[in-house]
């Protein structure tokens, strides 16, 4: 591996980044205006869901390529910037390792980035949003934020799995491949009619495992495209309806979509006409910018850079359960 | 209209409070249906079993398939005039509350209205009878997120509802543990 520090005297500022939290492992060069250089390596698990362990063996055997491809074009960088977390130990631990050593061989400083917060900042970059209430919707991690006080606040979340794990487990105990969610959205097309399932909000807070649950039983009674169909209109509009009570709630004028469900037409829509009703603008980033990238994690080093938020190695140590509201926002 | 939240039009007609949930496009008709008759009717019926649990709250005139006729609590939010000392005077009545068996189902400063001295607690389309920990659990912590979230000082106010949480229900240290298992629970598996 080789690198090229770049000269004091430079105009424009570029950053490496390196997103690994769960199944995509991605780095990405980033400058002010664009996206410089970027690759990927996706972790595909062979049965069920993501097996932590082998997630992090299939980084630790990709991360070498995967850093050497988007450093190969000879852009100069700035800093070196790692997901911190929230995210599967063993997996930011990898990708930390490898930040670290960017690091010191090449004395660059070193930036751990809250995961979370990268998806916003990376929307605010890649779309007009300024100041949104975010849906947040990706495997793990289902929450609804906005920024209060110096601070992404969480408003609502789930309160057991995330949207992306009920849709994965769904569809893998009906045998569709992983991960789950566009092989639902295709089934759901062809749906005709709605079977109910339980909707579960409390105050800006929900719960999507018994719905999965119920999802499966309701097998014996319909068929596979209704229960998908229904399924989906019952999980969004559980969703919509908690981004509605936060945008109620703070007054904001925006509303952003970030995480890869984000991918998903039907979402998109029904938030859409929410907020067309409310009176406020929706904001989706374009989709390679929506799942976990490198992109983001070198979008948000950047803006940390300039704000001087860099860390020592020795303080550098993942943070499983970074939450968002534990990370100082210096840079708004 | 004195107040639009995310799902009712609120309105002031000759001293009375009406309260319309409007339909919801970006949901199937279905849904939409369910779910506003359904809240609608729980309102009505809760909110008035919540006063004869002690809990100050308006009375219901009337009620028809997605409105409901109702007392006019004149008085400020609790979102807008929150104090440590009026936090203990909240977690009294949810303590009051959980007591008799119900959840609220949506605890917010917005849906507690200070009225001269007296505060009452509205907005039950999301209440219902549970006396589970895990229900008790997720209501209280609910109530704490929007502490987190919206209000300064959180730590001195959850210090104080809990100090009034524990007045008014015995099984107030097994709810509130359960708390920070489900604060816990929300990150990262
Ligand atoms: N009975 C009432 N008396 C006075 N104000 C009320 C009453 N009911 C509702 N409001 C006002 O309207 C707001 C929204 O009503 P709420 O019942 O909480 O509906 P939502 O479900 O939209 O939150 C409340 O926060 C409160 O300010
Ligand atoms: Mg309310």
């Amino acid at each position: 591996m080789y690198f090229t520090s770049r000269d004091v005297d430079s105009r424009v500022t570029s950053v490496l980044g390196i997103e690994g939290t769960a199944w995509n492992l991605s780095a990405a060069i980033v400058d002010e205006n664009d996206v410089l250089a970027e690759a990927t390596a996706t972790y595909m698990p062979a049965s069920g869901g993501i097996h932590p362990r082998e997630a992090a063996q299939h980084h630790a055997n990709h991360i070498t390529g995967v850093i050497k491809k988007v450093l190969s074009r000879g852009i100069g960088i700035d800093a070196v910037a790692f997901s911190r977390g929230p995210g599967l130990g063993p997996c930011l631990r990898t990708v930390a390792t490898a930040a670290r050593a960017i690091s010191l061989s090449s004395g660059v400083p070193l930036i751990g980035v809250n995961h979370c917060i990268a998806h916003i900042e990376v929307g605010r970059w890649k779309t007009q949003a300024v100041d949104p209430v975010t849906l947040y919707v990706s495997g793990a991690n289902s929450q609804v934020l906005a920024f209060r006080a110096g601070r992404y606040r969480v408003f609502g979340e789930t309160l057991d799995i995330g949207i992306g794990n009920a849709l994965d487990k769904f569809a893998r105990s009906v045998h569709l491949p992983h991960p789950g969610g566009p092989g639902i959205e295709e089934l759901a097309l062809k749906a005709s009619r709605y079977i109910p399932l339980p909707y579960v909000v409390k105050g800006m807070d929900f719960s999507f495992s018994g719905l999965t649950t119920a999802a499966e039983s309701s097998l014996c009674k319909a068929s596979l495209e209704d229960v998908c169909f229904s399924l989906q209109e019952t999980a969004f509009a559980m969703l919509v309806e908690v981004t509605e009570r936060a945008v109620a709630h703070t007054g904001k004028g925006e509303v952003l979509l970030a995480g890869g469900v984000g991918a998903n037409m039907r979402l998109r829509e029904m938030l859409s006409i929410m907020c067309e009703d409310r009176g406020v603008r929706f904001y989706v980033p374009e989709k390679k910018f929506m799942g976990d990238n490198g992109a983001m994690i070198a979008h948000l080093g950047l803006l940390m850079l300039e704000r001087g938020n860099t860390i020592a190695v020795e303080d550098s140590a993942v943070l499983p359960d970074f939450r968002p509201d534990d990370a100082e926002v210096t840079w708004r | 209209m004195i107040a639009g939240g995310a799902e009712a039009i609120i309105e002031l007609r000759e001293g009375k409070i009406i309260k319309k949930r409007v339909q919801k496009r970006y949901r199937l008709a279905e849904i939409d249906e369910r779910l506003r008759a359904e809240r609608t009717r729980a309102e009505a019926r809760l909110t008035s079993e919540a006063r004869r649990l002690g809990v100050p709250t308006p009375i219901i005139y009337d009620v028809g398939e997605h409105e409901i006729i109702m007392q006019h609590i004149e008085g400020l939010q609790l979102k807008n005039v929150l104090t440590p000392a009026l936090s203990e005077r909240a977690g009294e009545l949810v303590g009051r509350l959980h007591s008799g068996g119900m959840v609220h189902g949506d605890l917010t400063t917005s849906n507690f209205i200070l009225s001269g001295d007296k505060l009452y607690m509205i907005d039950f389309g999301l209440a219902y009878f549970d006396s589970s920990v895990e229900a008790q659990g997720v209501d209280v912590h609910v109530l704490f997120q929007t502490y987190e979230s919206t209000h300064e000082g959180f730590e001195e106010l959850i210090r104080r509802f809990s100090a009034g949480y524990r007045r008014r229900f015995k099984n107030a240290g097994a709810v509130l543990q359960r708390v920070k298992e489900i604060e816990a629970r929300g990150r990262y598996a």
